[in-house]
């Protein structure tokens, strides 16, 4: 059986990081070392040939981020986290500003910035708000963009969408074409996509809201707590944190400017600079 | 009564399971000696979009609290754990969880390899690996690893087992140190937990 041993992965991990500049160095290792052996196998690479071709062969870098980086995600996941959205978290930064602003960090193929949008636009208040959704990974950045996903995927996500009680049909939504679902761009028309790296990015902008679920569990904690400081920085006072139902900022430095909001769906609110 | 020949070097207890494995699992810790001296980890393939109940159903009768860990919680002696639901749960170096929302491997997330696999990682043959009835081969590979690494395999009876794939599946393709009823296996920890008094 395909194995790869940890002085292997931090090798891969250093020489991406030397050469093209991505940090790897403090992402939970039984995760990247999963991703890693299923790059091995996909390609059929031995750990040798793999950082050989990491080395030679720049233009590889892409196809190997889009596959080490996770981008299973499904639409209205956690239907009772969207429904605490749509009655409490948004009506409460409602109560101070029309219009608002929401940050998607590690948005993957947008699956989350979709649910989003339609929710919004259930609420009638799509027009109002200003989304920006990044992620590291450049081809997931383009699969988000176009609103196109694989229709199989719709029976799941339509699961989600009635149990999170969406005011309409789903298959409303999009159009079938060629086995897949398309989207209309007037759902996106808000949102900007932008590549951004979490972990070697900069604050770039100030937030109402912002969702990063079950993206920090791939880092370590360390990288978790770095990472936490980046999200309260990019937070108005009292603007909200969600992240994913069973993640935790219990340990992280800035634990205590935040408060809970929510528990069960892990719904942060910043109430300290 | 089968002797086992234990010895308290071990440190984590982990349980995979699936269809038919309910019963066995709420047997077993209904049946756990008070104060196990170590960690006892389960996956258990449950429903993916019901965040909620299993940990309860399984705690009614249990002698300790079961709970679903959050991402890098660590490992605490005699606490049981659950792989929460539409997560696979490994375990790190560093004694720790980690979840994740990777692909379903097996058709499964939680993944019982995934869980097994990193535990046999992190614990190499200080670890004491237990698959119980189900209707699919997820937790065979884990097994292997948990074998290759040193430690010590045991699946239930197939003929006790609801739907007997499970265990089938991982005597196919390792060693297994003890093939046990329900019964047997609720014996084995008590055993276990005498090396630790």
């Amino acid at each position: 059986m395909l194995d790869i041993d940890i002085n292997d992965l931090k090798r891969i991990s250093e020489l991406i990081y030397q050469k093209y500049n991505y940090d790897f160095r403090n992402y939970a290792m039984s995760s990247f070392k999963r991703r890693v052996l299923r790059i091995m196998e996909l390609k059929k690479l031995t750990v040798d040939t793999l950082i050989k071709k990491l080395n030679d062969n720049p233009a590889f870098i892409n196809e190997f981020l889009d596959e080490l980086t996770v981008n299973v995600t499904e639409m209205f996941r956690d239907p009772s986290f969207w429904r605490i959205m749509r009655e409490e978290i948004i009506p409460a930064i409602m109560l101070n500003h029309k219009q608002f602003k929401i940050w998607h960090a590690g948005c993957a193929s947008g699956e989350e910035v979709l649910s989003m949008s339609i929710m919004l636009k259930e609420m009638g208040i799509l027009q109002d708000v200003t989304m920006i959704a990044t992620d590291l990974d450049v081809n997931i950045l383009e699969r988000a963009k176009s609103g196109v996903y694989p229709l199989k995927n719709m029976e799941l996500n339509e699961k989600n969408y009635i149990r999170f009680q969406g005011t309409g049909s789903f298959k409303d939504y999009y159009r079938e074409e060629n086995g897949m679902a398309v989207f209309p761009k007037e759902l996106l028309m808000n949102v900007s996509f932008r590549r951004h790296d979490l972990v070697l990015g900069d604050v770039f902008n100030k937030f109402d809201l912002i969702l990063c679920r079950n993206v920090m569990i791939y880092f370590n904690q360390s990288l978790q707590n770095e990472v936490l400081k980046k999200f309260h920085e990019s937070l108005f006072k009292y603007g909200y944190l969600a992240i994913g139902s069973k993640e935790s900022l219990i340990w992280c430095d800035y634990s205590n400017r935040f408060i809970v909001v929510n528990n069960e769906e892990k719904i942060y609110k910043k109430i300290k600079d | 009564m089968k002797n086992f020949n234990l010895s308290n070097s071990y440190k984590a207890v982990v349980i995979g399971g699936s269809a038919g494995s309910f019963q066995g699992v709420v047997k077993i810790l209904a049946q756990l000696p008070k104060g196990f001296p170590l960690p006892i980890i389960m996956c258990l393939h449950r429903l993916k979009h019901v965040r909620n109940g299993f940990v309860e159903a399984l705690s009614i009768k249990s002698v300790v609290q079961v709970t679903e860990p959050n991402d890098k919680e660590t490992i605490k002696k005699g606490n049981v754990y659950l792989a929460p639901a539409n997560y696979h749960m490994s375990v790190e170096l560093g004694n720790h969880f980690a979840l994740s929302t990777e692909e379903m491997i097996n058709n499964s997330r939680p993944s019982i390899d995934i869980t097994l696999g990193t535990c046999a990682f992190a614990y190499k043959d200080k670890l004491i690996g237990i698959l119980l009835s189900g209707a699919n081969k997820d937790g065979a590979v884990g097994m292997k690893n948990i074998h290759e690494r040193g430690g010590l395999t045991i699946v239930q009876e197939p003929t006790e087992c609801m739907i007997d794939t499970m265990p089938r599946s991982a005597l196919a393709v390792t060693k297994i140190d003890h093939v046990l009823k329900v019964d047997q296996i609720v014996q084995f920890l008590k055993e276990l937990d005498n090396q630790y008094r």
